[in-house]
């Protein structure tokens, strides 16, 4: 049940075609498509708009941190179809279930160019991604405690208080 | 007796370099346990260099790992985060028109193309109409920057490969464009100079006087360094055939700019999503089909060549008009204005303290850097702070095929194709 809004696009179209189930959202804002994937079926969703329907291009991946709210993460592939000059933007909200909690499939099969993008979303965020195949801290000290880009996180860090703020 | 232990001996004495002869070698028997698993190519050693983080070939501070038989580069592992400032962190703290400041710093080369994509995301977001004469103006200076930055990637590119009189002539050039961005904004670097609603100043008087002189030298001038490069049989030599990686391998692992464009891909941001009026200029989207760093230097000349062209159509169709929006919530008032009209000081006022509130919801906001796609992902939440705001740098995503370029090449022609990459360490790591 694709929302009117996004209905005739041919592109949420061929996706609700092959995975019906895996559209929950779909809106359009500012001319960007953006289309809410459920978080276990990203990789085929990523799979099938590469294969085709013609993104061959990822971006960037990246997150947004919603804190105090719930579900607080929410991971953002933007998409890019040189063929069709066309631009699509992918959310997974994480953690509705709650088993599944800041934890998703790494997409770095589909895409090779996944693999630093996930690795930042995991350094600043938090955000754990299944079967990457190097999943470590690329911008912070390997052994830096906390994830900088999280709400709670102080701009500061968390070993240094400034009693007079 | 392996080599290298031979070798050591001989180098301390221990041993007689009689004993080096290719019979007695054969006698031979290497201890069971110590031979070399599996026989290499070349020297059949392997070492783990670091190169960098402070290397002068790896422009600024980024760190190489290398694993090389000899001179042969197996792996290469780029290690990066070692000018990351927090800035996406900082910009959630700010008010939105605090953030323009930080753009600068983002791709220290570029500023003003930072700038423009990051204002451009907050105009959608506020729907904004830009006036015309604060587009083309920003299609000016958004080219001048593209000149500048292939300036210094031109200059430091042949001083790594030998070439060192080109740096001096391209430092001399750029030094005229940061004259002209210091005249429009009172700074040559970090200019800050398009801002969220139009521009920060009114365009100086004499400008296009100085930007006419500037267009006329490097005219001159990029035709110069072609040549003196091009019909440079060792520059020739270091650079063709250097560097290539298969186009579909360069998309997936999210190469862009001028790097597919050497590839033959024709992909610019400034044709497939029109800017600021960038539909309205006359200009090519140069490619070339050789793939290697002597295409990438070809395609980025040719660039700045037709940067040169929009910079004069801007010159010779130059609209009047203001060149701020007609917001007065997002926009500051006029200086005199301020200071004689009540409602207009409540304007200022309210803009200082409090910011300006953006309705809720996100762009994505794409626009061609000198080194390719540089998007702003900026999330709204309603308040005068923005939510999130991403930048997708171009240096990151390029900077990600290094590793598979660099592997099985030498060691020498890394300096090149690193060259030929352009990145640029605050963009890669912000």
């Amino acid at each position: 049940m694709l929302p009117e809004a996004v209905a005739e696009n041919p592109t949420a179209g061929a996706v609700y075609q092959q995975l019906p189930e895996a559209i929950v959202d779909a809106k359009s804002g500012f001319g960007e498509l953006t289309l809410g994937i459920a978080q276990n079926q990203i990789v085929d969703v990523c799979r099938v708009l590469k294969n085709s329907v013609g993104f061959e291009r990822l971006s960037a991946v990246t997150a947004v941190d919603w804190w105090p709210r719930e579900p607080r993460f929410e991971v953002v592939y933007l998409l890019h179809s040189i063929r069709e000059n066309a631009r699509l933007r992918l959310n997974v909200r994480l953690g509705e279930d709650e088993d599944e909690d800041e934890e998703i499939d790494s997409i770095c099969s589909v895409w090779r160019g996944a693999n630093w993008y996930e690795r930042e979303v995991f350094d600043l965020f938090g955000i754990r991604f299944r079967n990457h195949p190097n999943l470590e801290r690329i911008m912070m000290p390997g052994d830096w405690e906390g994830h900088p880009l999280r709400k709670d996180y102080p701009v500061h860090g968390h070993k240094y208080s400034y009693q007079d703020e | 007796m392996r080599t290298h232990e031979r070798d050591a001996a001989v180098i301390e004495g221990k041993a007689h370099v009689a004993s080096l002869d290719a019979e007695h070698e054969l006698t031979i028997e290497e201890p069971s346990g110590l031979k070399p698993p599996v026989e290499q190519p070349g020297t059949g050693r392997r070492m783990t260099l670091n190169m960098g983080p402070q290397h002068p070939s790896t422009h600024g501070v980024l760190r190489v790992v290398l694993e090389l038989d000899g001179e042969t580069i197996l792996k290469a592992r780029p290690e990066i985060g070692y000018l990351h400032t927090g800035i996406e962190k900082q910009c959630e703290g700010r008010k939105y028109q605090q953030v323009i400041p930080l753009t600068d710093r983002v791709d220290y080369l570029a500023n003003l193309s930072n700038n423009l994509c990051y204002s451009l995301a907050v105009e959608r977001l506020l729907s904004l109409e830009i006036p015309p004469m604060a587009q083309w103006m920003r299609v000016m200076l958004a080219e001048l920057t593209r000149i500048s930055s292939h300036l210094i990637w031109l200059g430091t590119h042949a001083l790594d490969i030998g070439a060192m009189s080109v740096y001096f002539y391209c430092f001399r050039e750029r030094e005229e464009i940061l004259k002209v961005f210091e005249m429009f904004s009172g700074q040559r670097m970090m200019t800050s100079y398009i801002r969220i609603g139009g521009l920060a100043l009114e365009p100086p008087r004499g400008w296009h006087k100085a930007v006419t002189a500037l267009i006329n030298r490097l005219t001159r001038g990029v035709d110069e360094y072609q040549n003196l490069l091009a019909t440079n049989p060792i520059w020739v030599n270091r650079t063709k055939g250097v560097g290539m990686m298969p186009l579909n391998m360069m998309i997936d692992l999210g190469v862009t700019g001028p790097l597919l464009r050497a590839a033959g891909l024709k992909i610019d941001a400034r044709k497939d999503c029109p800017h600021s009026s960038y539909e309205l200029f006359d200009f090519d989207v140069p490619t070339r089909t050789g793939n290697d760093v002597y295409a990438r230097f070809e395609v980025r000349m040719e660039e700045m060549r037709q940067s040169v062209r929009i910079v004069k159509q801007t010159l010779d169709g130059m609209p009047s008009g203001p060149f701020q929006a007609d917001a007065a919530h997002v926009v500051l008032p006029d200086r005199e204005k301020m200071k004689t009209q009540m409602e207009s000081l409540i304007y200022h006022f309210k803009i200082v303290t409090e910011g300006f509130r953006v309705p809720a919801g996100s762009v994505y906001q794409v626009v061609e850097s000198p080194r390719g796609e540089l998007g702003y992902y900026v999330v709204s939440d309603g308040t005068a702070n923005p939510h999130r705001v991403f930048m997708r740098t171009p240096s990151f995503g390029n900077l990600q095929a290094l590793g598979a370029m660099l592997e099985g090449v030498l060691i020498a022609d890394s300096i090149a194709i690193m060259g030929s990459l352009d990145f640029v360490l605050g963009d890669v790591d912000r």
